[in-house]
């Protein structure tokens, strides 16, 4: 901080000056000016990301050392009661009369001999293959039928080891901490306190131990079902898994390395099917995502502020109309949009009255469907920014506005030079979620045309893919479709991933508002 | 002209002024008025022309707003109109119903296993959203005032965990629920546990909430020898009125308009569908759409009915609470 600021204060002046030249420039020359050192930025920004990512490795690295030394340090230091706890989990706990945290490492070690003996050695070796025998049928010649005998299921093998690992990992680090808490009760006794009862245990659980006990339920849910499946799904895209092979009811999967990202990116030639549909979705996802984001976030802050503006009257009830619209589920108000402009549908009804011809809104041409699918998304995604603008509207202080218009500032640079630069700044973080959320934004597409116009090109691919699918909904026809690759889909999935990833470190790096979350208690 | 003789000169005109105007007749009366009107224009003008101004642009704003008023109702408003047409099923081009009744709703409710759909949904929005909100309160109160090591890689995760796509996730999850024989006609628990599971990731918009509330209230209870459990349940709780009503709203929407994970875990069984995967399946092909599409008119208000009412009637917590998380990130 305080070299920081020596160094501000020393170039104070120097950049004084340059802040005059950049006054004088013309406002082309601004503009280039702007793109330059936007442009030059990139590069020690792609630097310090790499030193980021660097670091924190390091940072993990020297941890796990850490904790070794500390480890091996303890073994020797340690006496006697602590040695043996590294072999027997809670025996110095029990020894020291905290025989409630020794009875529940003991118990977690008892059972993860047992589990690993019968079950858990058993799925690890089973991992590398993922099964050697399928399902049979067998002739019974007796009912003259076949019935089918099933041998090793690979979904399972996968799954449950998957989860011995995580049980593995949770061993390992209890084992850590049981030996950690014999280091700590060694110096406690050594400093002539006495050590915490079981009941004061319990106690701690509602006291300074209380964060465990609020965040056992949400946490355990989100280890069961997020990262588990996520963790699942990752090793998925690595495999053959698919709806012809499932495992289970019929042919066994396998481990096929990098051969489905293959497939899918193309990078050593072959079919192109998948990568000019993955492309071609890709790049209608993101625009998709951009004017989805940008046309609600612009057009639902003009209606706050025609509602907003003095003068105007019955302001509740235009805000309530809107609000409303809220209420009713998203699915039934873009399914019956999305009848509305069905070939045979109310609006083409009319235009055929009127003497036009019908026009097949989601049918026929991509561009008007996608058009349409982002006018409608307008439609929807209207009153939430109408109430998110209001709110940040009216924090907007009046007498900004008054001074400004003093200062002889008209409408429109009121708008750009106040509302816009506050606007943006507190709502920074709120565009890029509502981008990504708009990336997977499956209802809208879902539910309006369902992928359609057909895109002969795409649908060479697994999913028939139309011209409005984005990413997310192509991954639910290809797993809801016959052939169900799911494989595919999880490729997909983590490519999704990478690209939310990607926006999110670009945009949170370059946001105004990376506010310290303390600022508001 | 100094400023002594204006002020001396003032009384002597409004007096000649008064003197000539009563020994004036009427005619030339009504001259004097108006040529005394255009001498005032000069400064009048101005502000009678930034009052029409305004007033244009206030009729505009009307106008506009009166014209989205009616885009955002007119469907709706169509809606519950094709839903009382009785002469005929199937998607037309025409509005206001020929024959009107309440054919729809009587077929709705016999012909299609819709009160089934119904019951699904409300017990599976009712459980869900009191679950959740346990589960949103706990995680948000804890990373809002607790301090404990992990919380910011806690945090960090969540965020990371928060970029995959959730249907990714659905695919093993679908497998896990059909072996505990959660799925297809027993879609009840299963879409529970889908909702409910990882909502806790959801803690932005009370954490938020929470963060606004003053820290030192909580260590005057502390000082007071109350625990960390007594503080939350005596202090913050009772403060937390407006995002516990939120949490429980959005929670219950979520699940109530919920057309993907339902779809996924009911897999085309249609004793195990929602509302939305029930609705949709009625017009999901032309044929379907041909035999009941004024039935799944019908449909969609009998559900937009019970969420529009609570809606109303909770419209002030849910705007603070969509506000203040836009506000807070």
């Amino acid at each position: 901080m305080g070299q920081s600021n020596n160094a501000t204060l020393e170039s104070k002046e120097e950049r004084l000056q340059k802040d005059l030249a950049y006054l004088k420039l013309t406002k082309f020359k601004k503009i280039l000016f702007k793109t330059k050192k936007f442009f030059r930025g990139i590069l020690p920004w792609l630097r310090n990301l790499l030193f980021a990512i660097l670091n924190f490795f390091k940072k993990v690295g020297l941890g796990i050392a850490h904790e070794c030394v500390n480890i091996v340090q303890t073994f020797i230091h340690g006496d006697w009661k602590t040695k043996v706890s590294y072999v027997i989990m809670g025996f110095g706990n029990l020894a020291r009369g905290q025989w409630g945290r020794g009875v529940l490492f003991l118990a977690l070690e008892v059972i993860f001999i047992i589990y690993m003996i019968f079950w858990g050695g058993n799925w690890l070796s089973q991992m590398g293959t993922l099964g050697t025998q399928g399902p049979e049928k067998i002739y019974d010649p007796i009912y003259d039928t076949y019935t089918t005998i099933y041998h090793d299921n690979s979904f399972k093998i996968l799954l449950y080891s998957v989860l011995t690992l995580f049980f593995i990992v949770a061993v390992v680090y209890t084992w850590r901490v049981n030996i950690k808490q014999n280091q700590i009760a060694e110096a406690i006794i050594k400093s002539g306190k006495p050590l915490r009862s079981t009941k004061g245990d319990l106690h701690s659980l509602i006291d300074d131990q209380f964060h465990k006990t609020l965040l056992a339920l949400p946490t355990i849910g989100i280890l069961i079902f997020t990262v588990l499946p996520i963790i699942f799904m990752i090793l998925i895209a690595f495999t053959n898994y698919s709806g012809k092979n499932n495992g289970y009811s019929n042919n066994l999967f396998t481990w096929v390395g990098w051969d489905n990202f293959n497939t899918l990116l193309n990078w050593n030639s072959g079919n192109k099917a998948y990568s000019a549909a993955f492309g071609e979705i890709l790049a209608w996802t993101l625009i998709w995502a951009f004017f989805a984001t940008f046309s609600n976030y612009f057009l639902g802050m003009l209606v706050a502020i025609m509602i907003n503006k003095k003068g105007i009257k019955l302001k509740k009830v235009w805000r309530t109309i809107l609000v409303l619209t809220i209420a009713i589920p998203q699915f039934i108000s873009l399914l019956y949009v999305s009848k509305m402009f069905a070939d045979n549908g109310i609006i083409n009804g009319w235009i055929v009255r009127c003497g036009g011809e019908a026009i097949g809104w989601f049918s026929s041409d991509p561009n008007l469907a996608r058009t349409m699918v982002i006018v409608i998304n307008i439609w929807i995604g209207i009153p939430y920014l109408m109430l998110i603008a209001t709110g940040i509207l009216m924090n907007i202080p009046e007498d900004l506005y008054e001074s400004a218009k003093i200062d002889g500032a008209n409408v429109w640079q009121q708008y750009t030079k106040i509302t816009l630069p506050y606007m943006l700044f507190i709502t920074g973080p709120y565009l890029l979620t509502s981008f990504i959320g708009n990336m997977n934004n499956f209802n809208v597409i879902f539910l309006l045309t369902g992928g359609a116009p057909v895109n002969t090109a795409a649908s060479s691919a697994a999913g028939n893919a139309g011209y409005t699918d984005l990413l997310v909904t192509w991954l639910f026809k290809i797993t809801t479709g016959t052939d169900a690759l799911y494989y595919m889909a999880s490729v997909i999935g983590i490519l999704v991933f990478v690209v939310v990833a990607f926006i999110s470190i670009i945009v949170y790096n370059f946001m105004p508002s990376n506010k310290n979350e303390e600022d508001y208690q | 002209m100094s400023e002594k003789d204006l002020k001396n000169n003032e009384p002597q005109v409004v007096e000649e002024f008064e003197e000539e105007k009563l020994e004036q007749p009427e005619s030339d009366l009504r001259q004097e008025v108006a040529f005394d009107d255009t001498a005032v224009v000069s400064r009048e003008k101005r502000h009678m022309g930034m009052k029409a101004k305004t007033r244009a642009a206030n009729i505009t704003i009307y106008v506009i707003l009166v014209i989205m008023s009616a885009v955002w109702l007119v469907p709706f408003i169509f809606i519950v109109l094709q839903s009382f047409r009785c002469e005929s099923t199937y998607l037309t081009g025409y509005v206001i119903p020929k024959q009107w009744g309440f054919d729809n709703y009587a077929r709705l409710f016999t012909e299609t296993k819709f009160p089934r759909w119904f019951l699904n949904t409300f017990i599976i929005s009712v459980v869900a959203a009191v679950i959740q909100l346990i589960m949103v309160l706990c995680m948000s109160y804890t990373l809002s005032r607790l301090r404990f090591k992990g919380r910011k890689a806690l945090m960090n995760a969540m965020l990371i965990l928060g970029m995959f796509p959730g249907m990714l996730t659905m695919i093993v999850l679908y497998r896990i629920l059909a072996d505990a024989g959660m799925t297809q006609g027993n879609s009840i628990a299963g879409l529970i546990l889908v909702y409910v599971a990882s909502s806790g990731m959801g803690y932005y918009v009370s954490k938020g909430f929470f963060d606004t509330i003053p820290k030192s209230l909580d260590e005057a209870a502390r000082v007071d020898g109350a625990n960390r459990a007594q503080v939350l349940y005596k202090i913050i709780l009772p403060l937390s009125k407006p995002i516990v009503i939120y949490t429980l709203l959005t929670a219950f929407m979520g699940p109530w308009g919920d057309y993907v994970f339902a779809s996924y875990v009911a897999f085309n069984v249609s004793d195990g569908y929602n509302v939305a995967v029930g609705l949709q399946w009625l017009i999901s092909t032309p044929s379907n759409i041909a035999a009941n599409y004024t039935i799944f008119c019908a449909g969609g208000v009998i559900v937009a009915i019970p969420i529009t009412l609570l809606f109303m009637f909770l419209q002030k917590y849910y705007v603070e609470g969509v506000t203040g998380g836009a506000v807070k990130g």
